[in-house]
């Protein structure tokens, strides 16, 4: 029992925190559930960027694509989308609650599958493309997407969708939502920890450290890759149907298809934490969220601004991230066991060969 | 679709038309020509792809827009923006982008892109988020009845462009510091050997390019408008055409540019304007995939 603890220390410390958050601070319990959807933006993002070494800059696309094949499933299973959306409907729609909780499983379930299909059929195209031609296509993956159902009238182009209304009371509706939220990242968490200790995660990592060697290996890297990416985008796909539900609004640039905001805080999140481990993710989320919340408000506009700095600076300065440079500092302390050194193409210190790219 | 071949039946109705838009596009053109020429520099001689490079565009428009506003003549922009740009670019470049040279690509990538969005919010809130122009005042022309539009801007545009572009190759062809660049572009271990100073080499090219983004904004302005969210589009267009043309092939560019502005002429006219933006991103997925595939003939990834 007690090497049981030992052994999942940190998941059990912060499934205690994660299911008492809300009830001790009922007032940011909102922001408690934006913390986890972060957590599961950087852990997915680092299931490309830190583990198989491809830095993509349009992740967020997955997200967008499972908040609005959500919303299609949800609303289309008991009306028709084009009438719901259209900017002329003057008839109020309630959905009941057998409609909205079956709509909304089914839509959540939709989205995720969706993305996993679509990362599968984008990693067709865009997995022959290495180092920052892959971050350029990604990043045009989104921005395209974004552009499209801008004016795509069926989905209610640039003025969004309203989502169907959450039958109940809002302090059940928030308490719905954190904990899916909760659970979700919980179970991402679990998953990568067992992922990361299978072949298939030493696969990728082998990917990262020399693509070609691995292929030589006899390696499948294509097939691996578009694995990866499937997983990642599913759960990027099932956060997305979840936040559409919890914002109750959705729309392409901003809340669906952010290339500037939630995309690009992935990356930095992960950064900030330390690529290419589990918990640099996680420690990165909860460093740039909170900060981002308490100095958010004396920003007076520049917010944006301060932001960007942030990116450069991490980039520039600390590209190690924390659980990195714990790493470098106390080895003994903080590497697994049997390894000798850090991982430095991990954490992003390798020097670059002279004419490697 | 409807209205798509409704255009297209246009076109084939009054080819003039066709003419019009094409001298648009080649008037365009040339100014994207500048600024992927910009790109391309950076790109091959320090290998940093500049992702600011459509906000460098921008802020050198929003200098000769505010010239305009102050009542002198926004034509001296395209004098005043590259000097301003310049000096911004050795402060860009001393700060932050001499520190990810020597990285990896995707650091130097994430870094130029950081600077974008500072670049896009700073001139938001300085200057607010409407679309702007600067006008110079200068004439606009009826051609075979009103079927083309000749602007005088634009004209001015392209001859500009074309003189700022064939002075800066022939800088790069005969001065001590162009042989230079090429030289680092070509081996940079070994320009050092033979004892250039490399690290002087990056500086100028990254000013140089500044520069050369002033003047292509202040052109933009001129003939279009700028918009402080505009940047990443030319970012984007300018990667297309560096990337369709591949790096170090200069008379590429320039065709890919002109190219560019055609296909964006065309393609607005006939999808509408508000699909340009996402045009310009499908080109971008287009050229990478056509790129993709001719790798993979020779079993290459690009990269």
């Amino acid at each position: 029992m007690t090497l049981f603890v030992r052994r999942n220390l940190p998941f059990l410390l912060i499934f205690a925190m994660g299911a008492v958050a809300p009830f001790l601070f009922p007032d940011i319990s909102n922001e408690i559930a934006v913390l986890w959807l972060m957590i599961l933006f950087a852990s997915t993002w680092d299931i490309l960027g830190g583990q198989m070494g491809y830095n993509s800059l349009g992740n967020i696309f997955f997200f967008g694509a499972g908040m609005y094949i959500c919303a299609v499933v949800q609303i289309g299973l008991y009306y028709d989308v084009g009438m719901y959306t259209s900017g002329a409907r003057t008839t109020h729609i309630v959905f009941t609650n057998a409609q909205y909780f079956t709509g909304f499983a089914l839509g959540t379930l939709a989205g995720g599958v969706g993305a996993a299909v679509l990362a599968v059929a984008a990693g067709f195209i865009l997995f022959g493309l290495r180092g920052p031609y892959f971050a350029i296509g990604t990043l045009g993956l989104a921005i395209a997407a974004a552009e499209l159902i801008s004016s795509w009238e069926w989905v209610g182009a640039a003025s969004g969708i309203s989502m169907p209304v959450f039958p109940g009371a809002p302090e059940t509706q928030k308490l719905f939502f954190y904990f899916l939220l909760f659970a979700l990242a919980f179970v991402l968490l679990i998953f990568l920890r067992w992922l990361y200790s299978t072949n298939f995660g030493i696969a990728l990592n082998a990917i990262r450290d020399d693509e070609e060697k691995a292929e030589a290996m006899g390696l499948h890297t294509r097939r691996y890759k578009r694995t990866a990416w499937a997983i990642s985008a599913a759960f990027l796909g099932v956060s997305g149907a979840i936040f559409a539900n919890m914002t109750g609004f959705i729309e392409p640039r901003d809340i669906a298809f952010p290339t500037t905001t939630f995309n690009l805080y992935m990356v930095v999140m992960v950064l900030l934490g330390g690529k290419g481990t589990l918990w640099g993710p996680v420690v990165g989320a909860v460093i740039f969220h909170t900060l981002k919340e308490v100095t958010w408000t004396y920003f007076l506009g520049w917010q944006y601004v301060a932001l960007g700095l942030l990116i450069v600076v991490t980039i520039v300065y600390f590209q190690q991230g924390v659980v990195g440079w714990l790493m470098e500092k106390y080895p003994r302390r903080f590497l697994p066991r049997g390894t000798q050194q850090p991982d430095q193409r991990a954490i992003g210190l390798a020097p670059q060969p002279e004419g490697a790219e | 679709m409807q209205h798509i071949l409704g255009n297209i039946s246009i076109l084939t109705a009054a080819p003039v038309l066709n003419l019009g838009l094409l001298i648009d596009g080649v008037l365009i053109g040339a100014i994207f020509a500048l600024a992927a020429y910009g790109l391309a520099l950076v790109w091959g001689v320090m290998n940093v792809k500049n992702l600011a490079q459509g906000d460098f565009i921008m802020l050198g428009g929003y200098i000769t827009w505010s010239l305009g506003r102050h009542g002198i003549d926004p034509l001296f922009g395209v004098a005043i923006a590259p000097v301003l740009l310049a000096a911004f670019g050795y402060v860009v470049y001393r700060l932050i982008v001499c520190k990810v040279i020597t990285r990896d690509l995707f650091t130097s990538l994430l870094a130029t892109f950081g600077i974008a969005i500072v670049i896009q919010q700073s001139l938001n809130l300085v200057f607010g988020p409407d679309t702007q122009s600067a006008d110079a005042h200068l004439p606009v022309w009826q051609v075979a009845g009103g079927m083309i539009t000749l602007s005088a801007p634009r004209l001015v545009g392209f001859a500009l462009a074309m003189l700022l572009a064939a002075a800066v190759i022939l800088f790069m062809k005969n001065s001590r510091m162009g042989q230079a660049i090429r030289a680092t572009a070509q081996d940079a271990r070994a320009a050092r050997v033979l004892g250039i100073d490399t690290e002087k080499v990056y500086a100028f090219t990254f000013c140089l390019n500044a520069a050369i983004c002033g003047a292509a904004g202040a052109l933009v302005a001129l003939v279009w408008n700028v918009q402080p969210f505009l940047g990443t589009t030319y970012s984007i267009r300018l990667f297309v055409i560096v990337t369709a043309a591949g790096i170090g092939n200069l008379p590429g560019v320039i065709a890919a540019g002109f190219g560019m502005g055609v296909f964006e002429e065309f393609g607005g006219f006939l999808l509408g304007a508000e699909f340009q933006q996402a045009l310009i991103v499908i080109m971008l997925l287009g050229v990478l995939a056509y790129r993709q595939w001719q790798y993979l003939r020779v079993r290459q990834a690009v990269q």
